[in-house]
Parts: C-alpha cells; structure tokens; sequence
C-alpha cells in the first residue's frame, strides 16, 4: 500500500506546485496588467492618503486643491467650479481622474523614481505631492466663456511662440466638485451635451473654411503657387466631376489667390487642391499634426486625430475615398478638433515654426524647490518663414477687408481667416469657425474657436467676436 | 535527542513568529512597541506546552514535527487575523484554546483509535445527518448562497468540517474489509468490482454528494471527492478506480455548472472576473478580481504587515474592499503583505504537514491505519487547494477555510481532531517499529 501513498503525495505535489504558479503568476507575471485594470482602485484608495499637489492658473488662482477629511484621508475641491472643468479634469475615487489630473498624476502625488523614491520608501517618508502650474489665463477663459454664452462650442487660445496654452474652453461645462458623489457622477454622464467631454482635443468637426489656411500653405510653400499667382474663382468649377458653387454663388473669375483668401473663394481654393494633390497636401498636414492624436499634455483618452474619416476611420489623405478638392475647402469628410485649427494658425504666427501645445508650465515641491519643469520645444517646421510671412499678410486681408472684419482690434493688426461649415442645410443651421492671431507683426496669441450650432450662422458674424474679444483679453 | 525534545524545539519558532508578528501590526498601529506582542507570543507558547505535555505523556513516540507545524500556522493565522481585527483575533484565540481542549480530549479519549471501526455505520449517519443540518428550517444558516452553518443560539458552526472527518473513519474501516475484494474480478484485463462490494461504498458517497449540491458547496463537494478517490486508490493500487471516479466528477461538475444557479455564476465568475456585468452583480466576480489586485500589489516581497487595503472609510460610508477578507480571502491578504515569498513559505509549510501526515501512513502498520492517515493527510492537502486554488483563479473561488489560518471556530476545531487523530496513528505506528 506504501507504493501509492507515496504517489498521491506526487499528485499533491503537482497541485502545490499549480498553487505557487498561478501565485506568481498574479504577483509577477501579470502583475502591469492587474494594476493598469480600470476596475482596480487600489492605487486610487492608497493615494487618498496623500495630500495631492494643488494646480494653479497662471496668475496664481488655485484650480484644484485637496482638503483633508476627519479619518485623515484627502479629497479633491475644485475652487473656480466649471472654470476649467474639462482641462484640469478630476480625481475621485468613483469616476476616477480625468484631464490633467490624471496626465500629471504621478507628480500630483509626488511619486518619485528610482534611487530617491527607494530611499524615501526605506526611511518611511511619506510622499508629498508637488504643485503643478499652468499657463491657462483665468480672465480670459471667462471671457470665452461669456462668448460661448452657454452654446455647445469650442475656445482655445495658446501663445504661438511657446505653444503654452492660456484658454480652453469647452461648452457645456461641468462643476467637477459634483463628480464626489455618486449621484452626481451618474447625473453628469446622463448630461444632455456630454459635458464631460473635452470639445477641444475630444471632438472632432468639419473645420469649414478655416482650412483654405492650410490649403494656402501647402500651395505658397511647395513654390506652386504665390500670393499673386492667378486662379479661376468661376461659380460650378467641376471639381472631382461634380460642379462646385460659391457662397451665395458669386462668379469671381480670375482672381489673385489672395483675393480668392480674402473672399473665401470655393471654386478658387478646390481648384489649388486639386492641382497639388493629394500627397502635397498628406505632407503639410502630418507637419500641422494632422493625423495623429492632437499633442498636448492629456490623457490619450482625451485626443483624439484630426484628419479625413472614411465610413468611421481615420485614413490617409492619399486613400481612394479622398475628393481632395473640396477637402481642399474644408468640406469632404475632414473632421479637426479645434486645438489643431489652433495650432495651424499658431504655426503661421510663428514664422512656419509649431511648437508642441503645453497646459503645465511645471510641477514644485512642498518645499518649492522645482520638480519638473515644461519647457517649450519644436513640434515641426512646417513652412519657411518667408511662407509664414506671405500667409500672415493673406490673412490680415481676411480681417483688413475680408469676410473677417468682426475680428479686429483698434489698434492692433490681427490676422484670421473665418469658416461656415454646413450642418443641415434644409434647416440652415451651420457651425461657425474663426482662426487667428495677433498682433500679426509680432504674435502673442493664437486662437480658434468654434460654435456647433448656429442658425443662419457665418464664422465673421458669430465666431469673429468672440476670437475678438478673448485676443484683446490676453493682449491687454 | 528524543521526539519529544524535537517537538519542544520546534515550538520555538512558532513562538518567535507570533511575538514578531503581533510587534510587526503593533508597529504599524502605534509609534511604539507595546510589551504586549512578548505577552502575547508567552500566552501562545504557554497554551503550545501544555498540548506538549499531554503528548508527551500519552503519545511518546508520535511524530515530533507535527504538532509544531500546526503551531506555525496557528501563529501566522492570528497574527493576521489580529491585523485585519483585534476582536475577531481575540475569538480565533478563544477557539484556538477549544480546538486545543479538543485535540486533548481526542488523544485521552481514544487511547485505541481502533475502537473507531466498531461504530463505523454510527459515524457514518452521524455525519451525513451533520451535513443535512442546515436545509433543516429554523436551524440552517444560508450564506452566499450555500447553506454551510447551523445556528445554535450565538454561535454559528459548519458541520461540514466534522462530517468530513467521520466519512474519512468511515472510509478507512470499510475500504481496509472490503480492499482486496474490490480487486478480485477482471472484465477485460480491468479491475471492475462486484456490485455487494462496491454498493455500501457508492451509497454513502452518492449521499455524500447528494447533499454537498443540496447544501450547493462545491469546494466541500471536491475535497470530499478528491480524498475519497485517494483512498480507494491506496486500498486498491488500482489507476481505474481514481480515472473512472474523476470522470464520474467532471460529469457531475458540469452537470451542476449548468443547472444550479450558485454554482453556474461561480464558474462565470471565474471565467471572466472582469467583465463590468459580472462584476457588478451581487455574489459575481468583485470578490476575486479584489483578490487578484490585492494580490498584484503584494508583488514578490510584499508590502508589509498592516500595509494592506482591505477597507476603505470610515464606519458609515465604509467600502470593504476585500470581503470575507478572515476567511476566504486570507491567502490574499498574506500574499499582499508578505509577498510571493512568504505565501510560498506558507505553502512550503502545509506541503511539510501533508508530508509529515503521508508519511504516518507508510510507516502505520495495519490497512486501516494506513487509510485514516491518508484520507486526513489527502483531505487537508485538497483543502489547502480548493482554497487558495479559488483565490489564485486555479479553480472556481468557493467559501472553504484555509486550514489554522483562516478564521473560524468549528475550522480550528476540526482540523485539531484531525491532528490528534494522526498523532495517534504516528504513536502506534512508531512504536511498532521500533518494537
């Protein structure tokens, strides 16, 4: 009987043995996957413990901010509500983090890598969370959002120079404080208008217009064409075979591609795309940023690419589906986001240079030592600064004498470039854009903005002095 | 040195990890080591010498490292359970103290074992009926949907634990008449026994079953199996009796995986512990996938005692973020705290309880000690397994204590009958060895 005593044991043997591989399975193996688990919020739950690093505006106002609770646990309170709801985001242990919250968490709760946080676990310091310090102009977001005046739409504006982004706003807002409760995050995501969503790096719209810039560029910078050079701006050009017509139908003839900017010419701006191309066109907007996530510092989550979707997907402009003619005029099945209008009109203003749009300026320790410092870097060279220079000037017409007089300012030369987008044409409802920046001899801002939803609406009439009146906030 | 001096050293350990232990949570609580921890591990070694010496004085010759093994794990379960909470630690020493009365108890009681046989078809009713006690109205005690404990007055207990160790006599007695008959006919070059002989086997074990789906506990229902497939398998050395009997339980398994609603959202459960759905539901997957993340963040040295999250808040809004975290959970919460080292260190010393019970049965002299010792020695092992299998995703996770750790009266109770039991074997057996 001694035989197979000794081999039952064999068999526990192998079953211990499953014990110990399933164990370091979970421990080891999976262990990234098991922590990266949305359901899991253990990391959420142990980093109540700490008091999280607060975010600040630019002039100082206090964004976010923790306060501590009777059991010695921390919670988040947002001071300025809805102000920036969708940039700055969330940390709840129900919803979850959203936005900066979340991008910069790791600082937030002062995580620290390598030797130092080693060293810090050892001698049982507990972690400290750093400050984290943005651009974004509090004044001036509040101006956009007087501007938006609670109608579904889009405002961000950075400085072209460093691509520090100071307004983004996204109507309809949110008070993060509500997404404390259960119920309130229940009400929040069952919110007419998604407020959650960030409209700015999250929705994608046809761009209208405002794309002719991009057209513009491609066409002046690849030697193609000039400012001067002559294009035929007649109503019911055929454009990939089917007859294109101009607003209100206006025959311009022959006309300078200048004239065809500052009127917003159709047939004039399809005629220029098509004659370059589709793989001209490919080149400039992969230098703007096309087709990829929108870069800034958020959650991937919450960027989504700008481009041309076919049946839902994002493709190439080279791919069959593509009539680049009128994608040439913003038509076609282009959808952009308007932090990348934004950042064409920044590329402009800074003399073909882009640089990568930043919230953070930085993080500090408690004890204001620095932690983590954004500095400004090159996103591309999209055009050469002769290009710029020649677009810039194209544009300030636009504004000078064009269909985007609404965007001016006294005294200071701005340029844009305004955008109509069809929504339903039986209702004529469309979605107004302007894009800008100023002052066009030497820019400081940068902005889009769009509005979703406007009756009989034009981007010079409803879009231009919203730009207007949030360019003079921050210039001021 | 004797086995006795070589069980008294090995209660050393055992009283060093649960003074270390309890000044490890006492550490975590206060800024300061309480003097408490040293009384506390005296208590246990005082508590340990006593059982020594009841040993010493009737079982001489009984294995030395037993009892010391038992007293390791005994150690690292309250040293946890204190961590998780000090009442429910301070009722696990309660039991702990009733469990050793009943170890001492069995050891002076039934000085022959072997008188055991005589009552066999006694023990087995008594311990079906044990199992049926919870369907009986007015006295069962449903929990997550198996009906596990019978409630008399405060207490709850679990007949199950005791049910489990009369079946095993049970077997043993009727297994060691009926050995070599089982294995006299052949059809066909396989061993197929004739139906008097296997008959009373079959009843008691179909009944067995019949009722662990009746109380729906699936865990009880494969550890039963798995130990009584082991003994026929001893009894007979033949391979067709545990491959015929395994099929025979996949067949059944999947039967019950599609009929009974308990055991079919287990097994979902299992299958997918993180589909939002399931995880969501009441008795779903929230429980394991916890478990796994808990697990996840013990990594392989683990975060230390008291360091793991088992509940969030305060009293009012509290969440409980690992349920059940004293029973079944456990063995997540040791490999969230001491890592994957110290739950293999943990397995390691159940493997050496197993080996040490396995070992008994070698050297025991007579068919039915042989069998006892194995049916007890299999019964722990599967136990071990079917909990921490449950907890690892090994198995579909259901509700049954890990052995001395976990907390839970009529666990500790039982299980120390069950070393009583094997250090009774281990006496007569060394002592005829050496005769």
């Amino acid at each position: 009987m001694n035989r197979p005593i000794i081999r039952v044991f064999g068999v526990v043997l192998v079953l211990f043995g499953l014990l110990v591989f399933f164990t370091t399975k979970w421990t080891v193996l999976s262990r990234d996957e098991l922590r990266d688990n949305p359901l899991n919020k253990r990391a959420l739950i142990a980093q109540q413990r700490i008091a999280r690093g607060s975010i600040a505006a630019a002039d100082g106002t206090v964004l976010a901010r923790s306060s501590r609770r009777s059991d010695g646990a921390y919670t988040r309170r947002y001071p300025k509500a809805g102000l920036f709801a969708q940039a700055v985001g969330y940390s709840y242990l129900n919803p979850g983090q959203a936005g900066l919250e979340r991008f910069y968490n790791d600082q937030l709760v002062g995580r620290s890598q390598g030797l130092e946080g080693a060293l810090a676990r050892i001698q049982g310091r507990k972690p400290q969370g750093n400050d984290l310090r943005t651009a974004l102009d509090p004044e001036a977001q509040r101006v956009a959002l007087a501007g938006l005046a609670g109608r579904a739409g889009a405002v961000v504006a950075l400085d072209p120079r460093t691509g520090r982004v100071q307004v983004m706003a996204s109507v309809p807002d949110y008070d993060p404080n509500v997404l404390r409760s259960a119920a309130g995050t229940r009400r929040l995501n069952r919110a007419a208008g998604a407020p959650l969503l960030n409209r700015t790096t999250q929705a994608g719209y046809p761009p209208g217009s405002t794309f002719k810039v991009v057209t513009a560029i491609a066409a002046i910078d690849s030697g193609r064409y000039t400012p001067d050079s002559t294009v035929n701006g007649s109503n019911g050009v055929r454009i990939s075979g089917v007859p294109l017509n101009n607003d209100a139908g206006e025959d311009w003839g022959q006309i300078s591609l200048t004239t065809a900017l500052t009127h917003s010419v159709n047939t004039a701006w399809a005629t220029v795309g098509e004659d370059l191309g589709k793989g001209i066109m490919q080149r400039y907007m992969r230098r703007l940023g096309f087709g990829r996530p929108v870069p800034i510092d958020l959650p991937r989550s919450e960027r989504v690419p700008s481009g041309e979707y076919c049946r839902g997907k994002l493709v190439n402009v080279t791919s069959d589906c593509v009539d680049v003619g009128r994608m040439a005029i913003g038509q076609d099945k282009l959808l952009v986001t308007p932090l990348e209008m934004a950042m064409v009109a920044a590329a402009v203003a800074n003399g073909g240079i882009l640089m990568h749009p930043f919230l953070a300026t930085g993080t500090v320790d408690p004890e204001g030592r620095k932690a983590l410092s954004v500095d400004p870097t090159q996103y591309a060279r999209v055009m050469s600064p002769a290009t710029a220079r020649k677009i810039t000037a194209m544009m300030q017409r636009v504004v000078d004498e064009g269909t985007g007089t609404a965007g001016a300012l006294a005294g200071i030369d701005v340029a844009g470039k305004t955008g109509t987008a069809e929504r339903n044409v039986d209702k004529n409802i469309t979605q107004p854009w302007f894009i800008a920046f100023a002052p066009a001899d030497n820019p400081r801002v940068a902005i889009a903005v769009t509005i979703e939803q406007v009756v009989g609406g034009f981007g010079g009439v409803d879009a231009a002095p919203i730009a207007r009146a949030v360019m003079e906030s921050l210039l001021r | 040195m004797s086995a006795r001096n070589r069980e008294l050293f090995g209660l050393i350990p055992a009283s060093l990890l649960i003074t270390a232990g309890f000044a490890a949570v006492f550490v975590q609580e206060r800024p300061v080591v309480a003097n408490a921890s040293l009384t506390y591990g005296a208590a246990f070694l005082g508590l340990c010498l006593v059982a020594h010496l009841v040993i010493r004085w009737r079982l001489p010759d009984a294995d030395p490292y037993l009892f010391p093994i038992v007293a390791v794990l005994a150690s690292v379960g309250l040293v946890v359970i204190y961590r998780l909470d000090d009442t429910l630690a301070r009722e696990q020493a309660q039991w702990f103290v009733v469990g050793l009365g009943f170890f001492i108890a069995t050891i002076v009681v039934l000085r022959d074992y072997r008188v055991l046989e005589r009552y066999r078809y006694v023990i087995a009713s008594a311990s079906i009926l044990l199992l049926l006690l919870p369907r009986i109205p007015g006295l069962g005690a449903q929990v997550n949907g198996a009906y596990l404990g019978v409630r008399l007055g405060s207490i709850t207990f679990q007949p199950a634990e005791f049910a489990k160790i009369g079946i095993i006599i049970f077997l043993a007695s009727y297994l060691r008449d009926t050995r070599l008959l089982l294995v006299q006919r052949k059809i066909a070059g396989i061993t197929v026994p004739r139906l008097k002989h296997l008959g009373p086997l079959l009843v008691v074990w179909g009944v067995a079953m019949l009722l662990l789906v009746f109380i729906r506990d699936l865990g009880s229902s494969l550890m039963f199996f798995g130990g009584f497939l082991a003994m026929v398998y001893v009894a007979t050395n033949r391979l067709v009796f545990p491959i015929a009997g395994f099929s025979l339980f996949a067949v059944g398994a999947w039967f019950f995986a599609s009929t009974v609603g308990h055991v079919s959202d287990r097994i979902d459960a299992w299958r997918h512990p993180f589909d939002a759905a399931l995880y969501d539901k009441v008795g779903g997957s929230y429980q394991l996938a916890q478990s796994l993340f808990a697990q996840a963040d013990g990594g392989v040295w683990g975060s230390g005692i008291g360091e793991s999250l088992v509940k969030v808040g305060l009293p009012p809004d509290q969440a409980v973020l690992l349920p059940a975290a004293q029973t079944d959970l456990i063995y997540a919460v040791i490999v969230n705290e001491l890592g994957l080292v110290g739950a293999c260190a943990l397995l390691l010393v159940y493997l050496l309880f197993v080996e040490r019970g396995l070992r008994i049965a070698v050297l025991a002299r007579d068919s039915f000690s042989k069998l006892l010792a194995t049916g007890l020695a299999t019964v722990v092992a599967l136990q071990v397994f079917v909990i921490v299998g449950g907890v690892t995703k090994v198995i579909p996770l259901t509700g049954v204590t890990l052995p001395f750790v976990s907390y839970g009266g009529s666990s500790i109770v039982a299980n120390f009958v069950i070393v009583a039991l094997l250090l009774l074997v281990s006496d007569r057996a060394r002592r005829e060895a050496r005769a």
